[in-house]
């Protein structure tokens, strides 16, 4: 085991800080050692280790019927991912970003959503999706776009956006075993965040919002990066007297409707952002 | 082009194996007559895109693989193939109906027919979309050590998809189990192929991706169910993927709307000449495998049983409302 995995993986037991990136590597690698099924495929994930090293040492690890170098064909292996789901593994499909998954966008709207659907329930579709959204920096139209409206109008999947490394592995961890599509919504910029994690078995459960404030007056709504705005938001509300309650939504599709309506009765006020 | 007629012995091909393949393609003629009927009648709604011309296709194809193992994936146009694999005429109509006893619960229609239990999966709609989600199922195969391969069946009009070209790639360098095979019947929708491709011979379209193709007479059941053994047992062998050009032609429009003016009378009735349960009966009588009476037998056979799945169909339950709601996740 090369030393970024063990750095994950030195404590078993409690909570340790790590990053975003390091948090998905670690959903992904625990989940491939406790399920043979589960492979990876995409872009750079292999030999290179990640376009942004959310793979670095998996390669080496499981080898390259489990964690396999695609050519740039976002339709193509996006399709063979859900093809693979369909005969029976657990892939995660790596986009190395949201943008390209424009040119997966029929397989995933058609294919990975609809089988269940059209086959009367004969299959399943077990396949996670997932990359970073939403823009970095500098890089221009085409490489900024924050693409989950799109994705959360699909019947058939189901969509998350973790805003910390311990969501971001306990999310990823329940996709995988989710046998359902699920697209997972990273960011690029959110990568190197720290945040403690709890170590080894981690699962968050899908439509299950945190309410990570409580407070009156005002309810703040929002998920994945543009957390970091809202805290900081909550802080210049308070310098002006305002108690705000936040909640962070973890997961798109499905919504956790009762908490937001639960919190949107009491403070009758509602903002949000994403 | 690479196509001969010469490429098998009848006499090495076993009567009931000539009996097997003639009895589906007839099953498929009478099906596809009744779902025109039917559809005329209003009975049938949506899309309904017909297979006749194109029996020895599916036929001879999928008498090739061994459906305990291997799986089949196939385009819209779906009801002959999905007949070839064994699914019940019963199940079929009812989908075509929309019935809650149709094949995928009536949520599937005429280009969505399902049945996992026979390894076919589907019925598929978006034109090039499943070429990819065979090479995934071949790869699921091959993971999991299993022994089957992936026949994958798509249309002349899909074959300039990026996704054809991207999951030939793929499954070459890969060394997926995976069969290709487009049925080339010359038309894409009102399209004559050869107005939309820079080549007219398909089988060279694998060549780039050091796949090599064979073309073959999908008029004749018996070529096309010799070649695609032969590509099959060569799959097995050596685990990488095949792919193959099966030239045939349908007989009625793109669908049930289209008159199919685009093309003349002359070049329907000279397929028609050629009809691939015509030609099979023939090969079958002047080699002594068949009599006309044996003949008329097994064509009033699939009739009853074709009756009997639309009285099935006609008898069937309408899926209630609310069941739209009901298989979208697992």
């Amino acid at each position: 085991m090369n030393r970024v995995l063990q750095k994950v993986h030195q404590s078993e037991a409690g909570m340790m800080e790590t990053t975003y990136r390091e948090a998905v590597r670690a959903a992904i690698d625990e989940e491939m050692q406790r399920d043979d099924r589960v492979i990876l495929l995409g872009e750079e994930v292999a030999q290179y280790n990640g376009a942004y090293k959310v793979s670095q040492g998996l390669f080496e690890k499981y080898g390259d019927t489990r964690v396999i170098d695609t050519p740039i064909t976002e339709e193509g292996f996006t399709g063979i991912g859900i093809g693979a789901a369909l005969g029976g593994l657990r892939p995660v499909v790596e986009w190395m970003t949201f943008n390209f998954s424009l040119q997966a966008l029929d397989q995933v709207y058609n294919n990975a959503a609809k089988m269940r659907y059209m086959s009367g329930g004969q299959l399943s579709v077990p396949v996670v999706l997932r990359g970073p959204n939403g823009p970095a920096e500098y890089l221009g139209s085409q490489h900024s776009q924050a693409l989950q409206s799109i994705y959360a109008h699909c019947p058939g999947l189901k969509v998350v956006a973790p805003s910390t490394p311990a969501d971001a592995k306990g999310l990823l961890k329940t996709a995988i075993r989710d046998d359902n599509p699920v697209v997972v919504l990273e960011a690029e910029l959110m990568y190197a965040w720290k945040g403690d994690v709890p170590a080894g078995e981690h699962l968050v459960p899908f439509g299950k919002a945190a309410t990570i404030r409580q407070g009156e007056g005002v309810t703040l709504v929002s998920y994945s990066k543009p957390m970091a705005v809202v805290k900081k938001a909550v802080e210049a509300l308070l310098a002006e007297g305002i108690d705000a309650e936040v909640i962070d939504l973890r997961s798109i599709r499905p919504l956790d409707r009762e908490t937001l309506f639960t919190s949107v009765k009491k403070n009758q006020s509602l903002r949000s952002g994403g | 082009m690479n196509m001969d007629k010469t490429d098998y012995d009848i006499t090495s091909i076993r009567k009931d194996t000539a009996t097997s393949l003639l009895r589906k393609m007839l099953l498929i003629r009478r099906f596809e007559e009744r779902s025109a009927q039917m559809y005329g009648l209003r009975k049938i709604g949506g899309f309904c895109h017909l297979y006749i011309g194109q029996e020895a296709s599916g036929v001879g194809a999928t008498t090739a693989l061994n459906l305990a193992a291997d799986y089949v994936y196939t385009a819209y146009r779906d009801h002959g193939i999905a007949l070839a694999c064994g699914m019940e005429p019963d199940r079929l109509m009812a989908e075509l109906y929309g019935k809650r006893e149709g094949c995928s619960k009536g949520k599937g229609g005429s280009m969505h027919f399902f049945d996992v239990s026979r390894h076919f999966m589907g019925g598929n709609g978006i034109v090039g979309a499943h070429i990819p989600l065979a090479a995934g199922h071949a790869l699921a195969l091959r993971n999991r050590g299993e022994d089957g391969i992936v026949a994958c069946f798509f249309g002349d009009g899909a074959i300039h998809q990026g996704s054809f070209h991207e999951s030939l790639n793929m499954a070459a360098i890969w060394h997926l189990p995976v069969l290709y095979m487009c049925e080339n019947n010359q038309y894409g929708m009102g399209t004559d192929f050869r107005r939309v491709s820079a080549v007219d011979d398909f089988s060279v379209m694998g060549t780039s991706y050091g796949i090599k193709g064979r073309q073959v007479d999908g008029m004749d059941v018996l070529a096309v169910y010799t070649a695609v053994s032969a590509e099959v047992n060569r799959i097995r062998k050596e685990g990488s993927p095949g792919f193959m050009e099966i030239k045939t032609y349908r007989y009625k429009g793109h669908s049930m709307s289209d008159p199919a003016r685009y093309r003349t009378k002359e070049e329907v009735e000279a397929y028609r000449r050629q009809d691939p349960i015509l030609l099979l009966k023939v090969q079958m009588i002047q080699n002594g495998m068949l009599d006309d009476a044996a003949y008329e037998k097994m064509d009033t056979e699939v009739k009853n049983i074709c009756r009997a799945a639309v009285e099935y169909a006609e008898s069937g339950t309408e899926p209630e409302p609310q069941e739209l709601y009901q298989d979208v996740y697992a």
